[in-house]
């Protein structure tokens, strides 16, 4: 299945979330996908609001199953969220359960007066009550499979893997 | 998303000794350890990584840092800890070691660290438990110290950054010390290329299980050029007979202003504590800059809940 170029989803989420964004917005990316597309809104964005990363490994709630991976980008967020709205960034929406991880996380930093999600691609199949703000993509055609979002060489594009690895 | 293709799967069952630890998991262990010092500047200093289960903190020696730091590491993590004191336990009643250690898992402890004056008791122990029970050894008589070598090691990092250039000096009661021998495994592993022993002749060990370590007697030859130099504690509750006394040590073997100056220019200072001010180190040495030992209080927490994490973790991905 072919999914859209991904700069092109990276376009449409600039336009939706520029008209969001005021003094009190920070964006925060859920690696590694999220902050590929991070550093794309910044170039567009600029440096006047806050940008952090949230690495939801300690957060999962597979740690039963899956144990426990040390990521070369951990948690990064430098800057204090108490009353701020929080724009969570990530590439794909699947189960719903990594956003479930970094909310958690992200109260741990403080109180944040709203958090909402953004994604590229909403897969539409949460397993919990948790659905993307913003989604510039809906598909769910693929189904035994992760959708990643990687650069290679400044080129961004989707790869597909088995739900096995 | 998480999971990169390439996964590597290491399994950790119980730490009771450094040796025999891989390179790539020691390294693996400081990575996480890192994070954990992130997670340990903010507001919420937890994470939920052991939310539901118990550790239970068996320390049949005294201690109070190794116990205190282990348990201020489970509870960042989010465990329920249980502090044992063994003195007015069940253990004065006679019951052996073995049946309350099952004791407590039948009510439900997932981590046990253990302390123990006799080397072996934490080996011991694993291997006569429930395989889904992790142990830690915190301390077996004169044999092992993981977390603490780990901990200095990781020290070290910190500082150093790269091991393979460096020339560690550790310094005083060897023979006697679980330290010095966790330190000299952990740093071998991690490639130091030169491990010098100092301290009296009769406190320095023949033989490292094989590891090249240079022995030498007197400071002004073993610190010469150092960039490293770990000071161990008079182990006098280990040794019969044969003590130097404080002053003769001292005099010998205590690390004062004039010493440092022979290592290298920006060498760190390192001591497992709790130090003796006045018989392994001058007071003032203790307090210099140059003194990382209460950088290694920190980051021995943030080491033992990486420990932690990746006994309780299936395996550990990268």
């Amino acid at each position: 299945m072919l999914l859209p170029n991904p700069q092109d989803l990276i376009g449409l989420m600039h336009n939706h979330i520029i008209k969001e964004i005021d003094d009190d917005t920070c964006l925060i990316g859920i690696p590694s996908g999220g902050e590929i597309i991070l550093e794309e809104l910044k170039k567009k964005i600029g440096n006047t609001i806050n940008y952090g990363l949230i690495d939801t490994s300690y957060y999962r709630d597979d740690l039963d199953i899956s144990g426990v991976s040390v990521k070369e980008k951990t948690t990064s967020i430098d800057f204090n969220i108490n009353g701020k709205k929080v724009i969570l960034i990530d590439d794909v929406f699947y189960t719903g359960r990594t956003v479930r991880a970094a909310i958690n996380e992200l109260f741990d930093f403080g109180r944040p007066k709203k958090i909402s999600l953004y994604v590229l691609i909403d897969r539409q199949e949460n397993e919990l009550p948790i659905k993307p703000d913003f989604s510039a993509h809906k598909t769910n055609e693929i189904k035994s499979e992760y959708i990643d979002l990687i650069k290679n060489k400044k080129e961004l594009r989707f790869k597909i893997r088995p739900l096995s690895e | 998303m998480n999971n990169s293709p390439s996964k590597k799967i290491i399994n950790l069952q119980h730490l009771l000794e450094i040796e025999g630890l891989s390179k790539d998991l020691i390294i693996k262990v400081f990575d996480m350890a890192e994070t954990f010092l992130k997670t340990s500047q903010r507001d919420v200093r937890n994470v939920p990584i052991l939310r539901g289960k118990t550790v239970c903190n068996l320390f049949f020696e005294n201690s109070t840092r190794t116990r205190t730091t282990f348990e201020i590491a489970a509870k960042r993590l989010s465990a329920d800890v249980i502090n044992l004191d063994i003195s007015s336990s069940s253990q004065s009643k006679g019951e052996s070691i073995i049946d309350m250690v099952n004791n407590l898992i039948a009510m439900s402890a997932d981590i046990f660290v253990i302390r123990h004056s006799k080397p072996g008791i934490p080996k011991f122990i694993a291997d006569n438990i429930d395989k889904s029970v992790h142990v830690i050894n915190a301390g077996d008589g004169n044999n092992a110290h993981p977390t603490q070598g780990l901990l200095d090691a990781f020290t070290i990092r910190k500082y150093k950054k790269k091991f393979t250039k460096l020339k560690v000096a550790i310094v005083g009661d060897i023979l006697h010390s679980r330290v010095a021998r966790s330190e000299i495994q952990a740093l071998s592993i991690l490639g130091v290329p030169e491990i010098r022993l100092v301290g009296p002749e009769e406190l320095i060990p023949k033989d490292i299980g094989g590891i090249k370590v240079k022995p030498y007697f007197t400071m002004e030859e073993g610190l010469k050029d150092v960039d490293v130099i770990m000071m161990l504690r008079l182990q006098k509750e280990r040794m019969d007979g044969g003590i130097p006394t404080k002053e003769e040590y001292f005099k010998n073997f205590g690390l004062n202003k004039k010493l440092v100056k022979i290592a290298k220019k920006d060498a760190i200072i390192m001591h497992p504590g709790p130090i003796n001010r006045g018989v392994e180190i001058e007071s003032e040495v203790a307090d210099s800059k140059q003194s990382v030992i209460l950088s290694q209080v920190t980051y021995g927490i943030a080491i033992r809940m990486a420990i932690m994490t990746m006994l309780i973790g299936k395996n550990i991905s990268n």
